[in-house]
């Protein structure tokens, strides 16, 4: 044990100062930070100190908590507090912890919100319900808090019903949430087919990229250049329409885009899912970095047919809607960015639909999951060999698996160039497949809701979260000076630029829940178990070699 | 494992005539190039030559780490590329040296990259392997690859955060390209110093590393850990040191292809390293991962496709679409032959 005496030596140490050594080093850099000026010295700084040392101490405070207990003279306080009911333990602590933080905050002059407590107490109630009832209850009421979300957020004074978030300042936007919910359908479409199935799928951006043509290719003036003129139940206007083109009606695009997807996943994947899994990866990587750059060359100079209008890209695309049709007879709204031939914005219309579409993409992945094609996906994960002795068709349900997240992900890629109404080339590069692999891995391979949280979380970093949060270190923590700032590197002028490093971060979280907690925030239970007792992940029959 | 024989008679066949037809296109094509304009043929090639030499170095890199971990060092180009800022910031803020350098400081500044360079990246690759594979050598064999992934956004990040988002630029030398002297010329094809400091720091770089894997004490326990780790560690090879020590052979190898990339093209950005890496990454899988002679003849082969395609003028698919070719050997070679031109030399492979 020479080699590693000084991990050793460390690990030999007791517990306390383990915990205490490196809190009082980031605790002492900080305060060195602030009282050398490179930090303001505002209350901010002072309460990041403690809460450094706290977080690292709480463990020790706990323990120090009983003892004192113990000292004082009652006898056995643990064991005595564990004999009491379940609800009790379940119902003091976060009472006892809620009320002493409103209690600093309140002596510190802050006023504790009532939309914090209205959603604490939401919290609190649902985690003191019987696990059977929760089961339901909590989705329910998630749901519930997020169809209502539009009417909070688009109140003007919405910070009237809306607590301030600490240090990232304010809730998602309407355009954000949209957009975070199309990434949450990718998400778990990926999901299907790296967290289900096992397939490292680099290349996911492709799909997306195919999805969003599709929707340009079928719902806008596009190929008006070669007379082509068709209109079903679209929501384009009268001079629009005379230009020409494909006018397909929104919904009739999505499940087109879906299936032309999927189509070009199973051509994808025939071929290529032999492969051993980390050249599955490699090939999938390099679909995603040709797909891009055909939409790129893909106008009259490089293809000698304007296919994709090169790196303009198409605009406009028609915006979603139910069409003129579907407005006059049954009601509903014709255009969500249209009425009555003047522009407004149904944000909330985009919102609901899109939460639909996701609700839509979560009961498939749910469903198929429990199907016996998903069972058969989650054999082949855990053991090919195995998978194959029991009678899997391996390639058939690969190419399934497949095509399933291509699916999704082609549904996702239209939605986002309907709401936008327009595609170009440059928002499909490879840190878009990181992404949202980063998403399936930080929320958890294979369970659907830790994916949705993994990418509601980094949709919302990448949007607003990063920026906000800099903004904030600029503002109240780094003396920063943003006459001097350059706009091209990181730290300049005392300012942070931190949005310059957002796939640093991700990098960063990659790595972080690989080495830490490979199994993700919020792990499946067995997909769990395969990171601790390890999986046969070596093909059976290697038919390449 | 003996596979079915008649499904994959047919299968092999048709393959087989593709790749074949492929072949002789790709040559009638290079002929009618050679006819039509000899001296850009001639030009072209002599380019391709140093630029499939300094991708050699890179994939090198993948191929040595492959064999033995078989793992796909996604951050290896990125290594690469900070090489590259190394040399970027010993020549403009060491040396400073202005536009069209005397030549006697120009090769001090060489020297003193190289050693950096070398050094740094050799350095980091060591302590990438020990922070970040290491604990995961028993995972699943997807998380490491993942993880490499990972990396590879932080030192480009890393990249950003030194050097900002704006390409770093070096003063023109004579190292660069289009910028040397002739020194020899046949015909109407001149042969010119840029081109020969290419080869001039690359074909020594690549006898010492056969030396070193071939003759070495060191190189016997890195080739004895690639076919098994094992038996390896039950004849007294340290494994663990071993594939420290590959990755630090590896590293100083990137290090080495900064270094003359950044005098070379005298522009590096923190995107460089990722598609260049995944071209010496295809240069490797084309000669066959695992093995050293084919990651240079797969590095030549890519770096001479990359420039017939922009030199070439009759039919060829131009600078736009290079990216998209060279993906695309990538993916017919991974689909029909995963074993590379020369075989792959891998534990499993055989």
């Amino acid at each position: 044990m020479a080699r590693s005496s000084l991990g050793e030596l460390w690990r030999r140490q007791p517990p306390i100062a383990r915990r205490a050594v490196p809190a009082l080093t980031i605790a002492g850099l900080l305060l060195g930070l602030a009282l050398s000026g490179v930090l303001r010295r505002s209350p901010e700084v002072y309460i990041l100190i403690v809460a450094v040392l706290a977080l690292f101490l709480a463990r020790g405070a706990y323990a120090g908590f009983w003892l004192g207990l113990e000292r004082a003279g009652l006898r056995n306080p643990r064991g005595r507090w564990q004999g009491q009911s379940t609800l009790l333990q379940r119902a003091v602590p976060p009472l006892v912890i809620a009320g002493s933080v409103i209690t600093i905050a309140w002596a510190g002059g802050i006023a504790p919100d009532p939309s914090l407590i209205f959603l604490l107490a939401i919290t609190y109630v649902l985690y003191l319900l019987p696990a059977r009832v929760r089961r339901f209850a909590v989705p329910v009421t998630v749901l519930a808090l997020v169809i209502a979300y539009p009417y909070f957020i688009q109140q003007t004074d919405y910070q009237r019903f809306l607590f301030n978030v600490p240090v990232f300042n304010a809730f998602p936007s309407m355009d954000t949430m949209v957009s975070m919910i199309i990434f949450a359908m990718m998400a778990i479409g990926l999901n299907m087919v790296v967290g289900y199935a096992g397939l490292l799928d680099l290349g996911y951006v492709a799909f997306y990229a195919i999805g969003a043509y599709t929707a340009a290719w079928l719902a806008s003036p596009h190929f008006a250049a070669y007379g082509v003129s068709f209109d079903f139940g679209s929501v384009a206007e009268k001079g629009i329409l005379q230009v020409g083109g494909i006018h397909l009606t929104i919904w009739l695009v999505l499940i087109v885009a879906g299936l032309l997807t999927a189509l070009v996943g199973v051509i994808i994947g025939l071929p290529t899912l032999r492969l051993r899994g980390d050249y599955l990866a490699i090939v999938t990587l390099g679909f995603g970095e040709i797909l891009p750059q055909v939409a790129r060359n893909g106008d009259k100079d490089g293809l000698g047919f304007n296919l994709t209008n090169g790196p303009p890209g198409i605009n406009p695309i028609d915006s979603p809607g139910f069409g003129h049709w579907l407005s006059v007879h049954a009601g509903l709204p014709s255009s969500y960015l249209r009425a009555q031939g003047v522009y407004v914005n149904f944000l909330s219309l985009m919102f609901w639909s899109a939460l639909g579409l996701l609700l839509i993409t979560i009961f498939c992945s749910v469903r198929l999951r429990d199907s016996r094609l998903g069972r058969a996906w989650i054999a082949i994960r855990e053991d090919e060999t195995a998978a194959a002795a029991m009678g899997i068709p391996l390639m058939r349900t690969k190419t399934w698996a497949y095509a399933s997240g291509a699916f999704f992900g082609g549904i996702a890629g239209a939605w986002f160039a309907t709401i936008k109404t327009g595609v170009f080339p440059d928002d499909f590069f490879f840190n878009v497949s990181v992404l949202i692999l980063c998403m399936v891995i930080l929320g958890g391979m294979g369970n659907v809701w830790g994916v949705i949280a993994g990418a509601a979380f980094l949709a919302y970093l990448n949007l607003e979260g990063i920026a906000n949060f800099n903004g904030w270190m600029n503002d109240h923590v780094l003396v920063c000076d943003p006459s001097k700032q350059n706009p091209s590197s990181v730290i300049s002028g005392g300012c942070l630029n931190a949005p310059l490093v957002t796939f640093g971060i991700y990098g960063a979280i990659i790595v972080l829940v690989m080495l830490l907690r490979p199994q993700g925030l919020f792990p499946e239970q067995r997909r769990k178990l395969e990171f601790e007792t390890g999986v046969h992940d070596t093909p059976f029959q290697d038919e390449t070699a | 494992m003996q596979p079915i024989k008649a499904r994959r008679d047919l299968g092999a066949l048709a393959s087989q005539a593709l790749g074949i037809l492929l072949v002789v296109v790709v040559l009638a094509w290079l002929g009618v190039n050679l006819v039509k304009t000899p001296n850009d043929f001639g030009r072209v090639f002599l380019v391709g030559i140093s630029q499939g030499s300094l991708y050699a170095l890179v994939a090198l890199g993948y191929t040595l780490v492959y064999g033995i971990l078989e793992l796909i060092n996604f951050a290896h180009g990125d290594v690469f590329m900070l090489g590259g800022m190394v040399t970027a910031s010993i020549v403009v803020q060491v040396f400073s040296l202005g536009e069209d350098p005397a030549f006697g400081i120009l090769i001090a500044a060489l020297l003193v990259s190289l050693a950096a360079a070398t050094i740094g990246c050799a350095l980091l690759n060591a302590t990438i392997e020990r922070v970040a594979y290491k604990p995961l050598r028993n995972a699943p064999r997807l998380a490491p690859l993942i993880t490499a992934i990972g990396v590879s956004f932080i030192l480009e990040n890393v990249a950003i955060i030194w050097k900002g988002t704006r390409p770093v630029s070096l003063p023109v030398s004579a190292f660069s390209a289009g910028h040397g002297g002739q020194v020899f010329r046949i015909g109407q094809v001149v042969y010119t110093w840029d081109r020969l400091f290419v080869l001039a720091v690359t074909v020594p770089v690549l006898i010492g590393l056969v030396w070193l894997v071939k003759f070495t004490r060191q190189g016997k326990a890195m080739r004895a850990t690639a076919q098994d780790k094992d038996a390896a560690a039950m004849m007294g090879i340290d494994v663990d040191r071993t594939i420290s020590f590959t990755f630090l052979v590896a590293g100083g190898l990137a290090g080495v292809a900064g270094v003359i990339f950044a005098f070379y093209s005298t522009e590096i950005s923190f995107g460089t390293g990722f598609t260049l890496g995944l071209f010496a990454f295809t240069a490797a899988v084309l000669g066959g991962i695992g093995n050293l002679p084919g990651a240079v003849l797969g590095a030549l082969l890519i770096g001479l496709i990359q420039n017939f395609n922009e030199g070439l003028a009759w039919h060829s698919l131009g600078s736009k679409w290079t990216q998209s070719l060279v993906f695309a050997i990538l993916i017919l070679i991974l689909v029909f032959r995963p074993q590379g031109l020369l075989g792959e030399r891998t534990p499993e492979g055989g």
